[in-house]
């Protein structure tokens, strides 16, 4: 029997039995643990509040074994404490408040493993989500950030300007607009397939911004360019995460 | 040894309706082999009476209770007891996410109004959003214009409070001319707790919505 110290942002709650939870959370050091929150949905419970979605909470483990956190799935929370609850600055806007529970649902997907270190996704996740709170980009515009840099750390970095096949750079005045989810970005004429989207030069400018954190350029974008974007980015998604990502089609943009 | 096997071991014992009891039991909600085996065998040892009002109760309780065609709520008739009760009051209307709750507020005997049920809270992680609730049937409700307050009972969690954020702005433009008032039900301390153990959202709304004293 042994308790352990953790902290990390509340990624999901689903409801256990009578009164309890169970709260998925992404934590700095152990990536993705399922834990049990016991007496969570009373009216008298001292930290049912902090484990909600989006907070950043510092808690306490109890774990019955002698084995790392997060090896086990019912170890149970038995302290939590907020250090920021981001949930109470998204939730009263709708916008913010799906693209944030997509931001979730990516981070859910692309932490695999439980109890996997995941450093890099968690300050992702963490980054995105001030960015959220702060206000200063539009909803969609983070998600589409947050998105395209987690499926980066994960390994699935798009490419937006050199042929995601050969290589091969596109001369200064005539880059390549062929998109293809299944190569892995932009393509060149001689590696396009078949079917691929051909998207607006302007938009694959705001993807490669969006991945690069040049948000000067991202703010600046029209609103068609970024419907577009937000088109290939889900289908990229998609493609890698192979189920569905069930809150993005309800994203408000 | 899995939960199949472990169903197996106790399949094996018994033959017969007994084991069709138990397996019907089985599969309701957190009720596993050695639970449902339980209440099998309670079953059998009970009075022939009780168990038949229990079986016709089961019965009648799909066959008569159907949801409520104005509020959602359950009702034994085409209409629930509350929105056919002429001494409510038809004017207020509180919304909820289920029948649970309508249970919960009749409860307090605080409110006179009518209810709206929503049958749930939007939660896009769960593939839930605003088509899947009954929030069409809620904006024809209102658009007679005989409705003066909408009171958002949904609950004080994540979901339960973007689903209010979302009804709020969908309901907004029918408040223009005054005609329409949208409350939140008050969050904060609960009666009977320690302030030092409260944790700061639940404080931080309990000074939020603070109240004058009149003495």
């Amino acid at each position: 029997m042994s308790l352990h110290r953790a902290d990390g942002i509340v990624l999901r709650t689903q409801k256990l039995g009578e009164a309890d939870r169970i709260i998925t959370i992404l934590t700095r050091e152990h990536g993705r643990v399922r834990l049990v929150a016991k007496g969570v949905r009373r009216t008298s419970s001292k930290f049912g509040a902090r484990l909600e979605p989006f907070a950043h909470v510092d808690f306490q483990v109890f774990s019955r074994r002698h084995q790392p956190l997060g090896n086990r799935a019912l170890d149970l929370i038995t302290q939590a404490e907020t250090i920021a609850p981001y949930g109470e600055r998204i939730v009263n806007d709708y916008s913010r408040y799906t693209s944030g529970t997509a931001m979730l649902e990516t981070a859910e997907r692309l932490t695999d493993a439980e109890g996997e270190p995941a450093v890099q996704q968690y300050l992702l996740l963490l980054g995105g989500l001030r960015a959220l709170t702060s206000g200063e980009h539009a909803p969609g515009l983070v998600l589409d950030a947050f998105i395209l840099r987690s499926l980066a750390v994960a390994g699935y970095a798009p490419s937006f300007y050199d042929c995601a096949q050969c290589g091969a750079e596109p001369t200064q005045d005539a880059p390549w607009r062929f998109f293809a989810v299944a190569a892995g970005g932009v393509v060149c004429p001689n590696c396009k397939p078949p079917a691929c989207a051909v998207p607006q030069r302007p938009t694959l400018d705001l993807l490669g911004a969006l991945l690069a954190g040049e948000w000067r350029t991202a703010d600046a974008s029209e609103e068609r360019h970024r419907r577009e974007g937000s088109g290939l980015v889900a289908a990229y998604l998609q493609w890698h995460v192979e189920r569905g990502l069930r809150s993005l089609k309800l994203v408000e943009r | 040894m899995g939960r199949d096997a472990a169903r197996g071991a106790v399949l094996a014992v018994y033959e017969g309706v007994v084991q069709d009891l138990i397996d019907e039991l089985g599969r309701l909600p957190n009720i596993g082999p050695k639970s449902a085996q339980r209440i099998a065998f309670h079953l059998l040892q009970a009075d022939p009476v009780d168990v038949r009002r229990l079986a016709d109760v089961l019965v009648r309780v799909k066959e008569t209770v159907r949801f409520c065609e104005l509020c959602g709520n359950v009702a034994s008739a085409a209409r629930c007891r509350v929105c056919l009760d002429p001494r409510r009051d038809p004017t207020v209307l509180c919304v909820v996410e289920e029948s649970k709750d309508v249970v919960a507020i009749e409860r307090t005997r605080e409110f006179r109004g009518r209810y709206h049920v929503l049958g749930g809270a939007i939660s896009p992680i769960d593939g839930v959003g605003p088509d899947d609730l009954r929030i069409r049937e809620l904006m024809t409700r209102l658009a007679d214009g005989s409705v003066t307050e909408l009171i958002l009972a949904t609950d004080p969690n994540l979901e339960g409070e973007a689903t209010a954020t979302y009804l709020a702005r969908l309901v907004k433009p029918l408040t223009a001319d005054g005609a329409l008032r949208i409350t939140r039900l008050a969050s904060g301390l609960p009666v009977g707790g320690d302030l030092e153990y409260a944790d700061e959202v639940t404080l931080g709304r309990a000074f939020e919505g603070r109240r004058s004293l009149d003495v």
